[in-house]
């Protein structure tokens, strides 16, 4: 089997066999970019020399000293709005189009700490808001399943450039489900792990009380082992839990469901759900029962309000936390300006996208004096209703399956001028960040016109290892993460 | 709820951004039409519910006042779009009198 093929853990144990150099695993991506990349465009920025540079130097290294490390030799693709020292990190805006980070993310350093390989930075919405990478200023990426459809968003080239085997796995990061989302449109597994779970040191801020980094990757093993070297408390993210990290890739030991209650929220099969989603999803909740869950019906009675509730947040939070870009320490800094009002005005005005700042108005707005109690007020308020839910729902099941996503990869155009409707289609997802509970998002099927369909599996805070479970058991007696997609 | 070429003039200017004519007509109409959405929010009965500003329940996080090495000045201004010295450049802030 070509090596781009494999899982992140077969081309490791191929690895740390000796089977494969470092340099031969880089070789063989640096091809399969080569191949796919023009159609994908997954990337914004590769560091294909310093990767061979590093594989090289881990090669002389193990001749001497075989001992590996999970990910020591594996080729990743980051997110283009987590640091890397040295390395471009444009979060696909103007703002950053020159922007060379002083330091690693806490994430980059542990990964740098095991040895991987940086293949390079991939695409995403404009500071990751956005759900077809649409919004990116280089163009979008596109579906590798379909080029004239979006990859989802906004960690859609991470999204891509693992369902293209661009990359082995990949980092993305999760706000409203833009880890999720582009998984399931691409056929991949996406998991955003508990508010506090992983450091977002060195993260790009976009809405600080929902933001959580994690992994992108071609299978649910791939996850856990990822997951399990990003886990951990930082001291240099505030939000980080000092909560012990388990062993998750222990968790995927036992491959059934028994003794654990599987709740099917009504409210996420309603209206508005694509038919060949709706069959594809109730298909996967049977065989979870097949595999042992006790399947239970219970109701989250406020979804309907949390794309409101999360668009009132996330923008609120994003205006303040992009006042940053103000043209003065880094960044860009608008020409010719007349005064200090004037240069921020107008370095803004260049730096940033239409939903960027679109997003900056509505946070600004409903932050505002007279309207601050009944939106930003309220929105706080439902968001502690919809924390509720879960809490309640948590009481009778152990975890929550939900389709991913309401349809499958829609067309690139198609909701680009209607905010609001793009905005919608992230309405299984964003609920799961308001209430900071870990999910993942996995394969259970594909339409008819061959655009895959995927599950949300959502469990409890710190219980990533339930999730990631039920999630592999359900993948080892299903087939649908072995499908790749053709790219001719 | 409707948004006016006024309001958005103002929240522009809130938010430090320079926005055209053409901006503002386009964001008026959406930003009226994501707010109308948003006033679902009233239905739901939130007397007495505490407000959530973090999910897990942190607050005043500390770590030990030791110092630690920063970051080197050259490194700090290596992305500085002007400079001078060990700072950054910016156009005159006070005006002489």
């Amino acid at each position: 089997m070509a090596l781009h093929k494999l899982s992140l853990c077969d081309l490791q144990e191929k690895f740390t066999a000796g089977e494969v150099s470092a340099v031969e695993i880089v070789r063989a991506y640096v091809l399969r970019i080569s191949q796919v990349e023009s159609k994908v465009r997954a990337y914004v920025n590769q560091a294909q020399d310093s990767a061979f540079t590093q594989a090289d130097a881990l090669d002389r290294q193990l001749k001497s000293w075989r001992k590996t490390k999970p990910l020591m030799g594996m080729p990743f693709a980051i997110k283009d709005n987590i640091c890397t020292e040295g390395v471009p990190t444009t979060c696909s805006s103007r703002m950053l189009q020159q922007f060379v980070p002083p330091y690693d993310a806490t994430v980059i350093a542990k990964l740098r700490e095991q040895g991987y390989l940086l293949l390079g930075k991939t695409n995403l919405d404009e500071f990751a808001m956005g759900s077809s990478t649409e919004n990116s200023a280089v163009g979008p990426s596109r579906n590798p399943w379909d080029f004239h459809r979006v990859p989802g968003g906004s960690s859609g080239g991470s999204a891509a450039a693992v369902a293209a085997d661009e990359c082995v796995a990949a980092l993305g990061s999760d706000t409203g489900g833009s880890i999720r989302q582009p998984a399931a449109f691409c056929g991949v597994v996406g998991l955003k792990p508990t508010y506090g779970r992983v450091s977002r040191y060195g993260l790009v801020a976009f809405a600080s009380s929902l933001d959580q980094i994690g992994p992108i990757t071609k299978d649910v093993r791939d996850a856990a082992c990822v997951l399990s070297v990003l886990a951990g408390h930082d001291s240099l993210d505030s939000t980080s839990a000092g909560v012990p990290v388990p062993d998750y890739m222990k968790a995927l030991v036992k491959k059934d469901l028994k003794k654990l209650r599987v709740g099917v929220p009504r409210e996420f099969f309603a209206e508005g759900l694509d038919l060949e989603v709706d069959h594809a999803v109730k298909a996967a909740v049977e065989e979870l029962k097949a595999l042992g869950g006790e399947i239970k019906d219970i109701q989250l009675p406020r979804t309907d309000a949390a794309v409101a509730v999360y668009y009132v947040l996330a923008t609120a939070e994003a205006s303040s936390n992009l006042a940053r870009f103000d043209g003065v320490k880094f960044g860009l800094r608008a020409n010719e300006t007349k005064d200090l009002l004037d240069l921020y005005m107008k370095t803004r005005q260049e730096g940033f996208g239409p939903e960027i700042k679109r997003r900056i108005m509505l946070g600004t707005y409903v932050l505002s004096a007279g309207y601050y109690d009944a939106y930003y007020g309220k929105a706080q308020a439902v968001r502690t209703l919809i924390c509720q839910d879960f809490d309640a729902a948590f009481k009778e099941v152990d975890l929550i399956v939900t389709p991913a996503t309401p349809t499958p990869a829609f067309k690139l155009g198609e909701k680009s001028e209607d905010p609001l409707q793009m905005y919608l289609s992230d309405i299984f997802t964003i609920s799961v960040n308001l209430a900071g509970l870990p999910a993942i998002a996995l394969p259970c099927g594909f339409s008819k016109g061959g655009l895959p369909i995927s599950l949300q599996l959502i469990g409890r805070p710190f219980e990533e290892g339930t999730i990631l479970r039920a999630a592999h058991a359900y993948e080892q007696a299903t087939e649908w993460h072995l499908k790749r997609p053709v790219i001719r | 709820m409707e948004i006016t070429k006024q309001d958005v003039e103002k929240v522009a200017l809130l938010a430090r951004l320079r926005v055209t004519e053409d901006e503002k007509a386009v964001f008026a109409t959406q930003l009226s039409q994501i707010l109308t959405h948003v006033a679902q929010l009233s239905q739901y009965e939130t007397a007495g519910i505490e407000p959530t500003t973090t999910v897990m329940g942190q607050v005043n996080v500390f770590r030990d006042d030791v110092v630690r090495p920063p970051l080197p000045v050259e490194k700090a201004l290596a992305n500085a779009p002007e400079r001078e010295g060990s700072g950054f450049e910016v156009p005159k802030i006070l005006e002489e009198r």
